[in-house]
């Protein structure tokens, strides 16, 4: 900056001046600190989970061997934690394999995949391409809302009203033969209070769908309802952005694919799906990292036993729902709980970074093709 | 004659089948729209449901739930020390995050240098939008509450709220500064005035119903977080009201989650009269929103014309 030099060939070339430009310069270094706040706080996440979790691994924070000296001696080797498959880290006997709950994360986001990306991109293509103005203007707000519900809403609908209705009733009447085992399953869980013995048809059940606490078969929690529940929330999120993709199409293709006698189908599912490619899969890219991360309405729906298995009917654990089961605040410090929280947050966070990293390429590809 | 080599030309497209094949698809993408709605619909009418059983079957009584703090004994719970936990929450939560955010849009529209540290900021604003929020907790849990031995109190859990929203708001604080138009700068410029002069009496008074929009919607967004809240490590129950930013708390999101925990059916027709004021909030804030959004761009056609 040459303020010294603009400051004595002024024309006012008072102090005033002098002491304004000093402020302009205070106050430029006190906004390029608040924007550095925003990096620290990425910096902050990445290291103080990482130095946690290192107590996990080494029975002490990297810092206290650093700066304090501490001996560190392997706790849990990390062939043990990503091949083992039982996790029980606060059991008498502990078991340290995070395969479990990775799988139940995993199986969540790959459930609810399967629910919003085709629901949420039929959605936007009938948005883009068909809806009139008028159904546009009233479908969207109702999708806005959708989004703007708080997951523990989420969690709740789940608890009260998927599990034991929806899921409840596609045990019953669609897998019916596998699913006495399932029930007998489901029943030994604690919020199995009752069992109603009567067939209930899914019309009946809706109906009921306040009763839903008392008539549980399947179990207070299961892998399906939280599929189901993770699959509803993020329909917006595939929908929006697919949708906005959608529009950014130049209107010369549609045009062209019409002259040369194109149906509408065929112009939905060959020039515009195709071409805003880039654009709909970073939607699902975003939808399925915010699976990953979800955490209140999958520990609602998928419940807290970390289960290896393929059961859709079965009670699972997701790696957020155990962050959530052994949250203590400041009483279990220095606990192998307290230190594997951090060894599953650090991988929590390594998985969504690889997504946002993922979503930020096709992103600016999407970008660079259409402005 | 060329009638018959038209038909000819296009016999092999049966009109039927693609006529059969548009109609399918549409009714297929209107059932798939229509899926939305349903879920709204059920959920809504699943959560009325719940408060209106605990209502007449539990006999809840509404003055004792907005007034009196949780319990244990699901006759006694009331709602009232979450309702204010999470005012505290708020108000601390939009203190803390508005000056940070704005700060930061302001760096960015005004000041930053098109170099390698300013596309560091940009790309780390949208990564961090996409950091689960409970792994917001674990920093706080870990820097605020144990190390820096504030323990799980009010602010730590408005520290973590405020981290989460940032970008957020910044995000809308961008958009919100950049949409002032340069002619208001430079006519600032040419009366002698120094940057910050201009920023301070022209640019942020424009802008600032679009940064408080925003910032309401991003408040709105935190009033119902529940995760970060509960690796901070609040109360199970709300057994007393906060008496300030460092008093142990339950907000309303984590009651209703602890309430909804319980098997207790009771404790169920809580959890859905719990959600039901949650979401009074949240219209109230969406409807503030709304309301400065529309006189923000009755102002803005105004200045443009």
């Amino acid at each position: 900056m040459s303020t010294e030099t603009q400051s004595e060939s002024g024309i006012s070339g008072d102090d005033g001046l002098e002491s304004a430009h000093e402020a302009n310069r205070r106050i430029r270094r006190l906004l390029f600190g608040c924007a550095a706040v925003t990096v620290a706080t990425t910096v902050a996440i990445f290291l103080v989970l990482f130095d946690n979790a290192a107590s996990y691994f080494f029975g002490a924070r990297v810092s206290e061997i650093l700066f304090a000296g501490d001996a560190f001696e392997r706790t849990v080797t990390f062939i043990e934690f990503f091949t083992g498959t039982r996790w029980a880290p606060d059991h008498s006997t502990p078991a340290h394999g995070v395969l479990p709950i990775v799988w139940g994360t995993l199986a969540i986001t790959i459930g609810a995949g399967l629910v919003s990306i085709p629901i949420g991109t039929a959605t936007a293509l009938y948005l883009s391409e068909y809806a009139s103005t008028e159904t546009r203007n009233r479908l969207k707000p109702i999708l806005e809302v959708l989004a703007g519900i708080p997951t523990i809403v989420y969690g709740y609908f789940a608890v009260s009203f998927l599990t034991p209705v929806v899921v409840d009733g596609i045990a019953r009447h669609l897998v019916d033969p596998v699913g006495r085992g399932v029930h007998a399953v489901g029943t030994a869980l604690p919020g199995s209070v009752e069992i109603r013995n009567a067939e209930v048809h899914f019309g009946d059940a809706v109906v009921a769908a306040g009763e839903s606490m008392i008539g549980i078969t399947v179990g207070r929690y299961s892998m399906l309802g939280g599929i189901l529940v993770v699959g509803v929330m993020t329909i917006p999120m595939v929908s929006s952005i697919s949708e906005d993709a959608m529009q950014a199409v130049p209107d010369e293709l549609r045009n062209g694919a019409y002259a040369l006698g194109a149906t509408k189908y065929q112009v939905s599912t060959r020039i515009v799906l195709p071409a805003a490619v880039s654009g709909i899969f970073a939607s699902y890219i975003l939808a399925l990292s915010r699976a990953i991360g979800e955490t209140m309405a999958v520990t609602l729906g998928a419940g807290f036993n970390a289960n290896l298995t393929a059961n859709p009917f079965a009670e699972i654990m997701t790696m957020t729902a155990y962050l959530v089961s052994m949250a203590r605040g400041t009483s279990a410090v220095g606990t192998v709980e307290y230190q594997s929280l951090f060894a599953v947050g650090l991988l929590l966070f390594l998985m969504t970074l690889t997504m946002n990293l993922l979503n930020d390429r096709l992103k600016q590809r999407f970008q660079e093709v259409y402005r | 004659m060329s009638l018959g080599r038209g038909e000819e030309l296009f016999a092999d497209i049966d009109l039927r089948r693609e006529k059969l094949h548009n109609r399918a698809f549409h009714a297929i993408l209107v059932a798939a729209s229509l899926f939305g709605l349903v879920m709204l619909v059920l959920l809504i009418l699943d959560v009325l449901w719940e408060s209106y059983q605990g209502l007449t079957v539990f006999q809840i009584d509404l003055v004792q739930f907005l007034t009196q703090p949780s319990s244990s004994r699901a006759e006694r719970a009331g709602f009232g020390a979450s309702i204010l936990a999470s005012i505290w929450l708020m108000v601390l939560t939009a203190i803390l995050a508005f000056f940070l955010a704005v700060g930061c849009a302001l760096y960015l529209v005004e000041y930053a240098p098109r170099n390698r540290m300013t596309r560091l900021i940009e790309a780390n604003l949208a990564n961090l939008a996409g950091v689960p929020s409970i792994v917001y907790g674990l920093l706080v849990l870990a820097l605020i509450v144990n190390d820096a031995g504030l323990g799980s109190v009010i602010l730590a859990g408005a520290i973590a709220l405020a981290l989460l929203i940032v970008p957020i708001i910044i995000v809308a604080s961008i958009e919100a500064i950049r949409a002032v138009p340069s002619g208001v700068r430079d006519g600032s410029y040419a009366m002698g005035a120094t940057k910050w002069q201009t920023i301070r009496r022209v640019v942020l008074p424009q802008a600032m119903p679009g940064i408080l929009t925003g910032t309401i919607l991003a408040l709105a967004r935190a009033i119902g977080e529940t995760a970060p809240l509960i690796m901070v490590g609040t109360m199970l129950h709300a057994t007393r009201y906060p008496d300030g930013p460092f008093a142990s708390f339950s907000a309303m999101p984590t009651q209703i989650y602890n309430w909804t925990y319980q098997a207790d059916r009771m404790f169920n027709g809580l959890a859905a009269l719990g959600i039901v004021v949650l979401l009074i909030f949240l219209v109230v804030l969406y409807v503030i929103a709304g309301y400065l959004r529309k006189q923000y761009e009755a102002e803005g056609t105004l200045t443009n014309v």
